[in-house]
């Protein structure tokens, strides 16, 4: 009897924990910003300076990809104030009605955004109307000068077999393992735009990647990074914000934005329409737009910023005019961003992505 | 005992909200549209050529690694018991350790080791040996599989083993049965219940893996499982997904009740 009296207790209390656990989730009464960013994409110095000087709590969520936040909003299954996603999301979620209007009356340091990048924000959102970029970057190749002496300027290196193989690097090849920038890529290269639609563009670009299927070593998106630092492969695709941390570890390692032109990606802050508190938001993106704050997370980050102010503030000449963090305009007028193109056309890109891997 | 009963309880919710609901909703978006209507169709896009074929290899491929991780095993588990050791938490405790490990961070050392200028091939190279194009081939999955999970096929088949009395074996020798007699008619039937459960283990976690062909097989491998992984990931269609894993699940229902049939029938032979 005593025993088992007690093992009941037991049971009893952990359950009662439990219970009293999760009532105890209740709101407090401490202001409270929830925030939904990309993982690793904030110095959380940053966080705790917020905190500091507004007094208001934050609570911060992290993703992996655009696709695994978009549910969570969508759904409203949790609610966020303020978020980071890509271009092509944003354009999506506005056209969905989840975003609602920042009163840029509360963001005065948006004069320290370069008029440029809004400018290519507007591609995705009209009038700047319901985001503020946060970070940007470029897709381009990535390549070990010691082990290609060639110079590459051109997507061609990653599709002209002969080159390859005059370079000793055909099956070599590390490709992005991501359906828009994959097809997105062979889009360009055959002079095509990167959004296209058209059934007939696809289907040639699927037949070059296909064609490219035999060269390439393996298809990825982070570890990228570590073959390229490593020196497992002699060239890949990768963006621009890990390029400048793999050359820091390999001085070796080159990167460039091919002449045909490539993918200038935005991401931005926005607020949906179920922000349980859009004064704070708004107080959020007006801090993050700040210089010094804006300086902070580059360092940390490495992901170009499109503050103009804090980029006059980089103590490092070399990153101040890395062509890789800032390419000039030249380069930047070559670039597009992607759209969102609907849920027919993305699942035609998946099944042509699809076609190219079963080989 | 009947007082007992409702301690389960929270085992039952915990079960209901995480296993039955899931599944119930698994199957709600498996069999409909995004406009909600009743549909076979995410079904049967199984049949769909590039689908078929990633199901083929995936089938192919966790043929391969179970069969390979039961002859393994098995010998291993033989071994192991014939060495009677009092402890035998001890020996759990050797197979379970490398668990305690994150399985990912595993399958990543995994990729240093075969990569191309990996740890393998340059122990080789310093031998003077022929290096190995191992990294991205379907070979390459097949060791990730079998390292992960051969634990699952031993020990199951060794805590068959050791229920085995040795005064079966006794009276077998007794009765003239000489050692490979007594391993096929007495040890091999008894064993089979752990084989059987062995099998199930490392079958069915090889046939819905994504995450070992992307990371050692550098997605140039397409596995169904990745391929249902995309489906949810990268155009956000849940009802495909579901559809997929829907038949998926039938595949693994079958394979495992011809398992249990065959077991049934060894069943009934060792008691002959």
């Amino acid at each position: 009897m005593g025993v088992k009296m007690k093992r009941i207790v037991i049971a009893l209390l952990l359950v009662l924990t439990a219970v009293v656990g999760l009532a105890g989730c209740k709101k407090s009464n401490t202001p409270t910003i929830y925030v939904y960013n990309w993982g690793e994409y904030i110095d959380p110095e940053v966080i705790k300076m917020f905190e500091k000087e507004t007094g208001i709590k934050v609570k911060y969520d992290d993703f992996v990809q655009n696709e695994d936040m978009y549910p969570v909003i969508q759904t409203g299954s949790a609610k966020y104030d303020v978020v980071c996603p890509s271009d092509y999301m944003i354009q999506k979620m506005i056209k969905e009605d989840l975003l609602q209007e920042i009163n840029y009356d509360n963001v005065p340091n948006i004069s320290n955004i370069d008029p440029t990048y809004l400018k290519s924000a507007e591609e995705f959102d009209p009038g700047n109307k319901y985001s503020v970029p946060y970070c940007w970057g470029t897709v381009g190749i990535l390549y070990n000068k010691s082990m290609i002496k060639a110079d590459i300027d051109s997507w061609g290196a990653l599709f002209d077999k002969d080159f390859m193989k005059a370079n000793g690097y055909d099956g070599k090849v590390l490709m992005i393992d991501s359906v828009r920038d994959a097809l997105g890529i062979a889009l360009v290269y055959l002079g095509y735009s990167l959004n296209s639609t058209n059934p007939a563009e696809l289907e040639e670009a699927k037949n070059l990647l296909k064609d490219q299927f035999p060269m390439v070593d393996a298809y990825v998106v982070d570890q990228v990074r570590d073959k390229m630092i490593g020196g497992e492969n002699p060239i890949g695709v990768i963006y621009s914000g890990e390029a400048i941390y793999t050359q820091r570890e390999n001085p070796d390692l080159e990167y460039v934005v091919p002449k045909e032109g490539s993918n200038i990606w935005i991401d931005g802050w926005v607020i949906p329409k179920n922000a349980p508190n859009k004064e704070y938001a708004e107080k959020w993106i007006d801090f993050m737009c700040r210089p010094d704050i804006a300086l902070k997370n580059f360092e940390y980050i490495t992901y170009s910023t499109p503050n103009s102010a804090a980029r006059e503030m980089i103590e490092d000449v070399d990153i101040k005019n890395s062509t890789i963090a800032f390419p000039d305009s030249s380069i930047l007028e070559r670039c597009k961003t992607f759209h969102y193109l609907g849920e027919e056309v993305e699942t035609l890109y998946l099944n042509k992505w699809n076609e190219v891997k079963s080989n | 005992m009947k007082s007992r009963k409702w301690l389960s309880f929270p085992y039952i919710i915990w079960m209901a909200i995480f296993i039955i609901i899931p599944l119930l909703m698994v199957i709600y978006y498996g069999i409909t549209t995004k406009s909600g209507t009743f549909t076979f169709d995410n079904l049967a896009l199984i049949a769909d050529p590039i689908n078929r074929t990633a199901l083929w290899l995936s089938i192919k491929l966790s043929v391969v690694s179970t069969l390979i991780c039961l002859v393994l095993a098995y010998p291993l588990a033989l071994i192991l018991n014939n060495m009677k050791l009092k402890n035998n938490s001890f020996i759990v405790l050797i197979f379970i350790l490398p668990m305690w490990m994150n399985f990912l961070l595993r399958t990543i050392a995994w990729q240093n080791i075969l990569e191309n200028t990996g740890v393998l091939n340059t122990i080789l190279k310093f031998l003077h040996l022929p290096t190995l194009e191992l990294i991205n081939t379907p070979s390459a999955i097949v060791f990730g599989m079998v390292y992960n999970f051969l634990p699952f096929m031993i020990l199951p088949i060794y805590n068959v083993l050791i229920k085995i009395s040795d005064d079966t074996i006794n009276a077998a020798r007794d009765l003239g049965a000489n050692y490979f007699q007594t391993f096929l008619k007495i040890i091999l039937p008894l064993s089979f219940p752990g084989i059987i459960s062995g099998i199930t283990m490392v079958f069915v976690p090889s046939l819905t893996t994504f995450v070992i062909s992307t990371i050692l097989g550098g997605s140039k491998v397409v596995l169904i499982g990745n391929v249902i992984e995309q489906q949810f990931k990268m155009i956000n269609n849940w009802h495909t997904g579901s559809g997929l894993s829907l038949v998926l699940m039938v595949f693994i229902l079958i394979s495992m009740a011809i398992l249990a049939k065959y077991d049934k029938e060894a069943e009934g032979k060792s008691v002959w």
